[in-house]
């Protein structure tokens, strides 16, 4: 990879390096979860935030965003400077949708102003944003959202409930997608900036999930008025932005899969020393073939995604644009749902205790990932939906809706 | 010649309609999230996972004499065949049952291949009501019958046991322990009280909701000669010849929770819409819950095939239970992947039930060996 770098980026990359020798964070309070979706402790958040703040302030942080808000102004450092952040094996930057999903979308729908006031803090992450699309009724289906949003002359009033919604019970603002006309599903939608701490009429509901922990939420709107100038783009084009952000998701999501510390190459080295120390009839795991096979089908599919992610800058080895970036999501969390599968396996009786059971190997990771990892599966798009996507844009083949 | 109905005749469908009955009315779907999930943080994170079993439950269960289904005539059980066994297994599975039940049918099974006096005095317990478990599995899960590291030391008459136990299920519901201890002469098996003077109880922060499961620590735990079920060098064999019975058992489980996976996923899909139609009009919805269904529907003729031929002493047991096993694992293991993910977002929280049964199957899937292991060992059969 390095390989490639322009002599700007080479130089770039060994700062990164540098920076991140010296300026590796102290432990963090308690241990973290495994994404930043799932962030839910106040001192998380803090010791978190914390961190995101000094990457922005060493310009680790929005690289490529243009300088007048509040990025670094340069172009193919952003690459160089995750690269180098996961394999520093730092903690995860805590504003994943911001810097995922809204950022990307502000800087390509929202007006000057728009762009000054939300861009800078949610780098720095002393604003922390959410996503709020979802909704009980409409799911895969967004386009069928039905929170609505009545304009009261320069005012929206907002009435809904959205569900899923990650990081809300932190977030300043959320990116909301609502309904302005009931007339036609796409072009009856319309996109907002919503504000979320504390604003009138907006409830916050954690919702627990299948791994006994919290991370994401509900969040009501009633009667909740906020003003024109928090509308994205134009009234009706609601569909249209959403698909900007959506076209980021997924690589937000991608990105997300690997957690915190590197990902899926951590995620197959701590596989195998599970399987070395797991002792197996006279040997361990590892000498079981069976298990070795797993492994490494796992490290092969591990290796075709390094490659991929490799061969997709490589213009003479692509065939179709969306190809590549559309397998990611689904390709990346499926290969993390079997590794930790593969994890529970290997553990056997041992894969029955749980994050607090002090005998539990590797302190309950394995079911705890697993258990998670259904969670990355459904979100950002659930893999039936990206391989209609798949099928339907890459494909051509008819559309199942 | 075997039955050609598996030996699953009037009887059979009685007691399992009966208990099915039974369960559906003392333990529905509402009932079991309030009585197992009631609350992430005390399940997860009390400093001792609390025991969510409903004991007015096991004690209609005890008067219905489900657990002396397994116990012989001569030990004061009704002596009902495996096929009878499994199919009550399977009711308990559906329901995702707490209790005893399991444990304490698994337990019946090896005190019968015992054959001691000291096994029929413990089967009789049974037969009296009391609930019982195996406590033999070492500290790495060793399914291998003799790799106790629980030690008997000759004492008098009867042995003094030190060591610990490990994955010992449902630890805190039983009454007393089949404990599996290693010898001079190999490994026997010994019944203790659960409140004997030196056993400890130090249970385990697990992840399945609807059983407990602990360390049992015995500190010189004296067991006269009338609790010794089998003497030294006995046990592993019982054990080993009560393999195919114990496995039917779980498989049975697993089977019958994965049926109420398919059936609750293909209900969702017949009412949840996304893009003007309901889920399972979508063929990549359809066709993973067909495929459940596949796969459970051979899972299960399996496990039949087994009890038959654990019942009629035809066939080889060790083998079609471990097949069964094996099948009733990867059925399980396909069932809770897909119901969880085919539920979309509420499929991934605490208040939708799935995860109950999504927990016990990955239990159960390793309890005993999962499907790789049961597959090393069919190979060495075959
Ligand atoms: C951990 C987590 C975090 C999340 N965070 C957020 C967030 O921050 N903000 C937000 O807005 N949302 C969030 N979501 C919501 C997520 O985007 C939705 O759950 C997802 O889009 C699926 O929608 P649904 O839950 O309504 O499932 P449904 O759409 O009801 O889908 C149920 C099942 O049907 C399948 N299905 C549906 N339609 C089709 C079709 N046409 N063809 C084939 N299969 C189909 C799906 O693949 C799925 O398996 C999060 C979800 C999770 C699990």
């Amino acid at each position: 990879m390095a390989k490639k770098d322009t002599p700007e980026q080479a130089e770039f990359r060994e700062y990164c390096r540098n920076w991140l020798k010296d300026n590796k964070p102290g432990p963090p309070p308690s241990r973290l979860p495994e994404l930043a979706i799932e962030v839910s402790d106040e001192a998380h958040r803090e010791y978190l935030c914390a961190w995101q703040k000094k990457c922005y302030e060493a310009g680790l942080v929005a690289c490529d965003y243009p300088s007048e808000y509040g990025g670094g102004g340069h172009q193919g450092f952003q690459r160089i400077a995750s690269q180098e952040l996961s394999r520093a094996g730092t903690p995860f930057l805590i504003n994943v949708i911001g810097l995922g999903m809204a950022a990307p979308t502000i800087l390509h729908h929202g007006t000057e102003e728009q762009k000054r006031q939300y861009l800078k803090p949610l780098f720095s992450a002393d604003e922390i944003w959410c996503q709020g699309f979802s909704e009980p009724g409409a799911g895969s289906d967004l386009a069928s959202a039905q929170t609505s949003a009545v304009r009261d002359g320069d005012n929206w009033i907002l009435n809904g409930h959205k569900v899923w919604t990650s990081l809300a019970t932190f977030a300043k603002w959320m990116i909301l997608l609502a309904r302005h006309s009931k007339e036609d599903k796409y072009k009856g939608l319309t996109y907002f900036i919503a504000p979320i701490e504390g604003a009138k009429g907006v409830t916050v509901r954690p919702l627990i999930k299948i791994t006994g922990g919290t991370g994401f939420n509900e969040v009501l709107f009633e009667d909740v008025v906020i003003s024109d100038d928090m509308r994205l783009d134009e009234v009706g084009k609601g569909w249209t932005v959403a698909m900007t952000t959506l076209t980021h998701e997924r690589g937000a999501a991608e990105g997300a899969g690997g957690g915190g510390g590197g990902g899926v190459d951590d995620r197959i080295e701590s596989l195998i020393a599970l399987a070395k120390k797991t002792p197996r009839g006279s040997g361990t795991a590892w000498d079981d073939p069976v298990i070795r096979d797993r492994i490494v089908q796992i490290a092969i599919r591990a290796a075709g995604l390094r490659q991929t992610a490799r061969r997709g800058r490589v213009e003479g080895l692509i065939d179709h644009p969306m190809r590549l970036p559309l397998q990611g999501k689904v390709v990346m969390t499926e290969l993390m749902q079997d590794a930790a599968a593969i994890g529970l396996e290997i553990e056997g009786a041992a894969g029955s205790l749980y994050v607090r059971d002090d005998n539990a190997p590797d302190e309950g990771e394995w079911p705890l990932s697993y258990l998670n990892s259904y969670g990355m599966t459904i979100a950002a798009g659930t893999s039936e939906i990206q391989r209609n996507i798949l099928g339907e844009r890459v494909l051509g083949m008819a559309k199942s809706k | 010649m075997q039955p050609k109905d598996f030996g699953f005749g009037e009887d059979e469908k009685l007691l399992r309609d009966s208990a099915r009955k039974f369960l559906e009315d003392a333990l529905p779907i509402d009932k079991l999230r309030t009585l197992v999930a009631p609350d992430h943080v005390e399940a997860y994170e009390s400093d001792t996972q609390p025991v969510y079993y409903d004991e007015s439950i096991w004690k209609q269960i005890v008067e219905l004499g489900w657990t002396t289904l397994a116990v012989p005539e001569e030990a004061g059980g009704a002596g009902m065949k495996m096929v009878a066994v499994a199919s009550l297994a399977e009711e308990a599975g559906r329901a995702a049952l707490p209790s005893p039940l399991i444990s304490t049918l698994v337990s019946t099974c090896v005190l019968r291949e015992a054959k001691s006096d000291g096994a029929s005095a413990a089967l009789g317990r049974i037969a009296a009501g009391e609930a019982a478990t195996m406590a033999m599995t070492n500290a790495t899960g060793s399914w291998e019958a003799d790799d106790t590291d629980v030690v008997a030391e000759g004492a008098g008459d009867g042995v003094k046991l030190s060591g610990t136990a490990c994955f010992v299920q449902d630890a805190r519901k039983a009454s007393f322990f089949v404990v599996a201890a290693r010898g001079d002469a190999g490994v026997g098996l010994y019944c203790v009280d659960a409140d004997a003077p030196g056993v400890e109880i130090l249970p385990d922060q697990i992840v399945d909701l609807t059983r407990d499961q602990a360390r049992v620590r015995f500190d010189g735990v004296a067991v006269g000669a009338d609790a010794v079920a089998a003497t030294a060098g006995s046990g592993a064999d019982a054990i080993r010849a009560a393999t195919p019975a114990m496995l039917v058992i779980i498989a049975a489980d697993l089977c019958g929770a994965a049926e109420w996976q398919l059936q609750t996923t293909a209900e969702y899909a017949r009412v949840r819409t996304q893009f003007d139609h309901p889920l399972g009009f979508f063929q990549a919805v359809k066709h993973p819950i067909v495929n459940m269904m596949i796969d459970i529907d051979r899972a299960r003729s399996l496990v039949y095939g087994a009890a038959c031929d654990i019942d009629t002493g035809e066939g080889n047991p060790q083998l079609s239970a471990r097949m069964a096993k094996s099948a009733a694992a990867d059925a399980a293991a396909f069932a809770c992947g897909r119901s969880v993910q085919l539920h979309g977002g509420i499929g991934f929280t605490w208040e939708c039930d799935l995860h109950i049964y999504f927990k016990r199957q990955k239990h159960n899937q390793a309890l005993y060996g999962d499907a790789i292991y049961q597959r090393a060992k069919i190979g060495e059969l075959l």
